[in-house]
């Protein structure tokens, strides 16, 4: 009797406060998006009215707004590009260090995969102001290609989406190495001795063997790195200029500096449900597959 | 021998591009000279200006304070969590207990901060607290988003340890309490030390959801870094991330030591 009590009190605490600290917000969040806006604190009318009855006050012109406007759509997509074009690049760098660290010998390996995720352990914010100084017009890369003499004045390295980008892969990698490396560290090293000894190539080891058997640790690992660079603020912040305006950008002024609540919120209701609901169904699927084909 | 070559080059490579950046930030902290970019000479002056600067000083304590106080709220409930996920079978609509506890791990943490702010808004609104934002709200925010983290741990960790164990002190008269106490909690305490770690650290140094939700009061460090460093350079924010850098290390080598303990 007394262990019921108990079950109940260890499930329904983090219950109490994760539906009140997080549902809640979110459906305040959809709330506010079909809203009517209007001049005033708070910028939005109440969804119900309360006059001769209840009246049921919502619209969609706010999802209208954002989704037949090229300036919103326009900066989610710069953002999915960006997203897409880090995540290949994590996957370039960070597939070879995983498998490197993951075959190395097993003392190594563990001093290797420290090294890696310790970077990750200090400070975000530190880590892009670091490339902010290292990509500076007198910064230390300027001066190794003048010296060079790749080129003859500074360029500028700074303040553009390539410095965004350069920002994002480092630091993202250590997102993208340690589900690879969970993933390659798995599995039996001797399956590309075989593939060898069975006379395939090393190209078509890679391709037929090593690849294929990577497959869910290279979706984890480009997940991890995908979703949330596309809701990315700082870094655009810090390394990008005015040439690409992003989603996390776009998200921020409209709310702070429009104080266009039910905008914002359409943007952010938007972003959960193409970026975040389609993770959360293929989890709940696969943990339903797999649970049907373990028995 | 010539794959060797390749693999050692990788791997060096590989650590110079993660170690480089961090390098040069401590480097030049040792610059005398007030504009970053111009090397003058070796000199501890922004050390010196750091430990003066009671902006940055305060803001560093209040940081440390709201992580402390939410690692450990975040810590009891992922716990919780974690026991909940492995060892509890009724849980009424367990589909929508998982979603709950694993979605702050990839939301956005923009939209997670929206969110909340337009939650406290709201709520002062309808019963008039929290009348300001401040401390109280970013712990809030905080606390919700490292729940997952801890949970994940906590669940890996139960998972992997026989239960037998556990069934074993019941058959020889320990009640529900006792083993739990008694047998559970110590196993995984490497774990839970490990996850209260992990979410002081995101804590303390989270922006983005801090911004959304401070208030008069409540400049947390990254804030404060942030507003020096967004349009330029700041010479004692580069003193300032050595010092971090290598306390964070530091807290993360203690959580592998304690996350990896009872592996194998």
């Amino acid at each position: 009797m007394k262990n019921k009590l108990f079950e109940k009190y260890f499930v329904f605490s983090p219950y109490f406060w994760l539906v009140l600290f997080f549902f809640i917000p979110l459906a305040i969040i959809f709330k506010i998006s079909i809203s009517i806006s209007e001049w005033g604190m708070p910028p939005y009318q109440d969804i119900f009215l309360f006059d001769n009855g209840l009246k049921i006050n919502t619209t969609f012109e706010n999802y209208v707004y954002i989704f037949s406007d090229f300036y919103y759509i326009g900066s989610f997509l710069n953002s999915m590009i960006l997203a897409l074009i880090s995540t290949i690049f994590c996957l370039l760098i960070g597939f070879p260090l995983a498998f490197y660290i993951a075959t190395s010998n097993i003392r190594l390996r563990n001093i290797l995969l420290v090294l890696v995720v310790i970077p990750f352990w200090s400070s975000f914010l530190l880590r892009v102001y670091a490339w902010k100084i290292i990509l500076q017009n007198n910064g230390i890369l300027n001066v190794i290609l003048l010296n060079l003499g790749i080129t003859s004045e500074p360029l500028q390295l700074l303040y553009n989406q390539y410095a965004v980008i350069m920002g994002i892969v480092y630091t993202y990698l250590p997102l993208m190495i340690l589900p690879l490396y969970g993933y390659l560290n798995k599995f039996d090293l001797n399956l590309i001795e075989a593939s060898k000894d069975l006379g395939l190539n090393r190209f078509k080891t890679f391709f037929k063997v090593i690849l294929p058997l990577s497959v869910p640790g290279i979706v984890a690992g480009s997940l991890l790195v995908f979703i949330p660079v596309v809701g990315e603020f700082i870094i655009p912040e810090m390394l990008g200029g005015s040439d690409r305006l992003y989603y996390g950008k776009i998200l921020w002024e409209e709310f702070f500096v429009n104080r266009n609540w039910p905008g914002a919120s359409a943007l952010a209701f938007s972003g959960i449900i193409i970026l975040v609901l389609p993770i959360v169904i293929f989890q709940i699927l696969y943990s339903r597959w797999s649970q049907k084909n373990e028995i | 021998m010539k794959s060797s070559l390749i693999k050692s080059t990788v791997i060096f490579l590989g650590l110079f591009f993660l170690y480089f950046p961090i390098l040069v930030l401590i480097f030049y902290s040792f610059n005398e000279n007030k504009r970053v970019m111009v090397w003058k000479g070796f000199s501890l002056r922004w050390y010196n200006e750091l430990f003066t600067n009671e902006q940055i000083i305060e803001s560093f304590i209040i940081s440390i304070k709201i992580a402390a106080f939410s690692a450990t709220f975040a810590t009891i409930l992922g716990v919780m969590i974690g026991y909940s996920l492995v060892r509890i079978r009724k849980i009424p609509f367990r589909s929508f207990y998982i979603f709950l506890s694993s979605t702050p791990l990839v939301l956005p943490e923009l939209i997670l901060g929206l969110s909340m702010l337009l939650f406290f808004i709201s709520l002062n609104n309808v019963i008039g607290f929290p009348s300001s934002r401040g401390q109280l709200t970013i712990f809030i925010s905080h606390v919700t988003f490292c729940i997952a983290f801890v949970a994940i741990i906590i669940q890996a960790r139960l998972t992997d340890f026989n239960k037998n164990i556990e069934e074993a002190a019941m058959d020889l008269g320990y009640n529900y309490t006792k083993v739990l106490y008694k047998i559970t909690l110590p196993i995984i305490l490497p774990s839970i030390i490990a996850g209260w770690l992990l979410a002081f650290t995101i804590s303390l140094d989270d922006l983005v959801v801090a911004s959304f939700t401070t208030g008069p009061g409540a400049n947390t460090l990254p804030i404060v870094v942030f507003s020096k460093v967004r349009l330029g350079l700041s010479p004692e924010v580069n003193a300032l991330s050595a010092i971090l850098m290598f306390a964070l290390i530091i807290i993360g080598l203690f959580y592998f030591y304690f996350n990896k303990k009872f592996k194998h």
